[in-house]
């Protein structure tokens, strides 16, 4: 489903600031896969995130989705094929406009947009029925500004919308790291709730150890730009945390030193 | 007591239904600005330029033999050719908004002097019939005529930006991340809000150049700050009255009022002998206290002035 090849990027090159943040990354997901990224601060997953939704333009390697060369394709030409949801909940609802027209937005994520009318009755009624089957109490809600939403509801809305056309590839940035832990428990199981209705095929980047091992059937570990540790199947299902950071060390000939990835796995 | 007698009453009287019908004009104009101002959240100062370019293009088309009604719709494109450019300056050479617009700006003045001839051009009006004249036995004409073009532009706003182009735009102006995410591309669609505003204020400048006979290259000198001000009054005048109940077509038409108020308070300004050269300087200053209110009334609920006062007090108990 998603192919990435030999994807190199560096920011700031030439400056006392550069920064090689791939470094030659290979990954191949299989229609369905459930992928969690883990790495330190600047191991490259959000990076490699980024290079996936086409926010910049990678310096080389390619991109492939569902048989699509996409990389030469700006970031909204990427849309019909991804579905993203952000790290800070403001990022992914246009906070102004109200829900049901942020699910309207939605439905026509890789359509042209025409004078139509922008939402119709018969969306409403399903974007209402949609809402009550997450039960985040947003069914009677539907015109209330989105701004007016708490983080975690914004969050999950996003995942709604990301998903509402069902995307080849749906990316999640870390989406639960600005929430608070309960918030942040209720959006992940929305979240794996989504993912196995529709089986979509999900690439998440997580700061937490927990959560990596605890979702998805897929795990790898970033370090320095590249990707050091793929685990999945059985070994990923039986995986602790002190097998993962012995396996990383293995990996990298390092220990992890890094609080918040110590913090986390608690 | 000699001033107030000089104040006669009839002449305030005899001359607001001339502010109400320039008011109606300028809520074209208005109409235009919020499209970038409020929906795009994109400062465009080319429209002091545009104005006068509508105004120049229908003042010579007049003149040319063309119909006063087509002349507008010859603004309108023109309009949106500068919007056009500014939009391109923004979005492919990466210029700054208010940058953008000002270079746009400026090359509109030398546009319109070519456009014009020299500085300032009239309509013969001995020659053609104008359906919105300042000349006082019309009037009524003309203030029912701008009252029509104005509902008809609200309507047809309101319908625009509830259609799926429309809401995109809107996503543009409010989250260009979620916009581009969503597949939109947010590039266009500044493109597009800024043609169809410049478009607007072209248009309200050729009717600005009918109702006072000419068109002047200073005409639009100004115009953002006097278009800032109708929003500004009329969003805050409808907030007052409706306030929950002012949904987006009532705003429209707030829009639109709040020039028409600008034009009645200018009017009676000048009846009490304010010299109408402090005008702009009068409504820079009222625009800035409008737009300051909302911030200092913020500043007064919490500010440092502030914790540092009330932790001095309780330190003196």
């Amino acid at each position: 489903m998603l192919s990435v090849s030999n994807l190199h990027k560096t920011f700031n090159p030439g400056t006392v600031n550069e920064k090689i943040a791939l470094n030659g990354v290979d990954l191949e997901l299989k229609d369905g896969d459930f992928v969690t990224v883990i790495g330190s601060n600047g191991a490259g997953k959000s990076t490699l995130l980024n290079a996936i939704a086409g926010v910049w333009p990678v310096d080389e390697g390619s991109i492939e989705i569902d048989g699509d060369n996409i990389t030469g394709l700006p970031d909204f030409k990427r849309a019909k094929y991804i579905g993203r949801v952000f790290q800070d909940p403001m990022m992914g609802t246009a906070a102004d406009m109200w829900i049901e027209e942020n699910l309207a937005l939605a439905t026509r994520r890789g359509q042209s947009r025409t004078l139509k009318t922008g939402i119709t009755n018969k969306e409403r009624e399903e974007y209402k029925e949609l809402l009550k089957e997450f039960d985040l109490g947003l069914e009677s809600r539907l015109t209330t500004k989105v701004g007016l939403l708490s983080g975690g509801q914004r969050q999950a809305l996003t995942l709604l919308m990301a998903t509402l056309i069902k995307p080849k590839v749906l990316l999640l940035d870390e989406h639960t790291a600005a929430l608070d832990p309960k918030t942040a428990k209720k959006v992940l199981e929305v979240t794996e709730q989504i993912v196995n209705k529709y089986n979509l095929t999900t690439f998440m980047v997580t700061h937490n150890m927990r959560d990596a091992i605890a979702y998805g059937n897929r795990l790898i570990m970033m370090n320095e730009g590249e990707i050091v540790l793929d685990i999945s199947g059985d070994e990923k299902k039986n995986l602790t945390v002190s097998d993962l950071m012995k396996k990383f060390e293995v990996a990298t000939g390092t220990e992890i030193v890094n609080d918040d990835a110590l913090l986390n796995s608690k | 007591m000699g001033y107030l007698l000089s104040l006669k009453l009839s002449a305030l009287l005899n001359s607001l239904p001339g502010g109400l019908a320039q008011g109606l004009v300028w809520g074209v104009m208005a109409l235009g600005l919020y499209l970038t101002y409020r929906v795009l959240g994109f400062s465009d100062l080319s429209v002091d330029g545009s104005l006068a370019t509508g105004g120049a293009v229908s003042v010579m088309l007049i003149s040319a033999g063309v119909s006063p009604l087509l002349s507008v719709v010859a603004a309108f494109i023109a309009g949106s050719i500068a919007g056009l450019v500014t939009g391109l300056l923004h979005t492919r050479l990466g210029i700054p908004d208010i940058l953008a617009g000002i270079l746009t700006q400026i090359s509109l003045y030398s546009i319109n002097l070519n456009i014009l001839g020299k500085a300032n051009q009239a309509i013969n009006i001995r020659q053609v019939t104008l359906y919105i004249t300042s000349n006082t036995i019309y009037l009524t004409r003309t203030i029912i005529i701008m009252i029509l073009v104005c509902l008809l532009i609200v309507c047809l706003l309101y319908w625009f930006l509830g259609t799926e182009l429309g809401s995109s735009i809107r996503a543009t102006g409010c989250n260009g991340q979620m916009a581009r995410a969503q597949g939109i591309n947010t590039d266009t669609m500044k493109v597009l809000t800024l043609m169809l505003a410049n478009a607007l204020v072209a248009a309200s400048g050729a009717l600005l150049s009918q109702y006072q006979g000419y068109a002047d290259i200073n005409m639009g000198r100004g115009a953002i700050v006097i278009g800032l001000a109708a929003i500004i009054i009329g969003e805050v005048i409808g907030e007052a009255l409706l306030n929950k109940h002012l949904n987006f077509f009532g705003r429209l038409v707030f829009v639109c009022l709040g020039a028409v108020i600008y034009y009645l308070v200018y009017v009676f300004v000048i009846w009490l002998k304010f010299p109408p050269d402090d005008m702009k300087l009068l409504t820079a200053i009222v625009v800035a206290v409008f737009l300051a209110v909302p911030y200092l009334r913020s500043k007064s609920v919490s500010s440092f002035a502030r914790s540092g006062k009330l932790a001095k007090a309780k330190g003196e108990k």
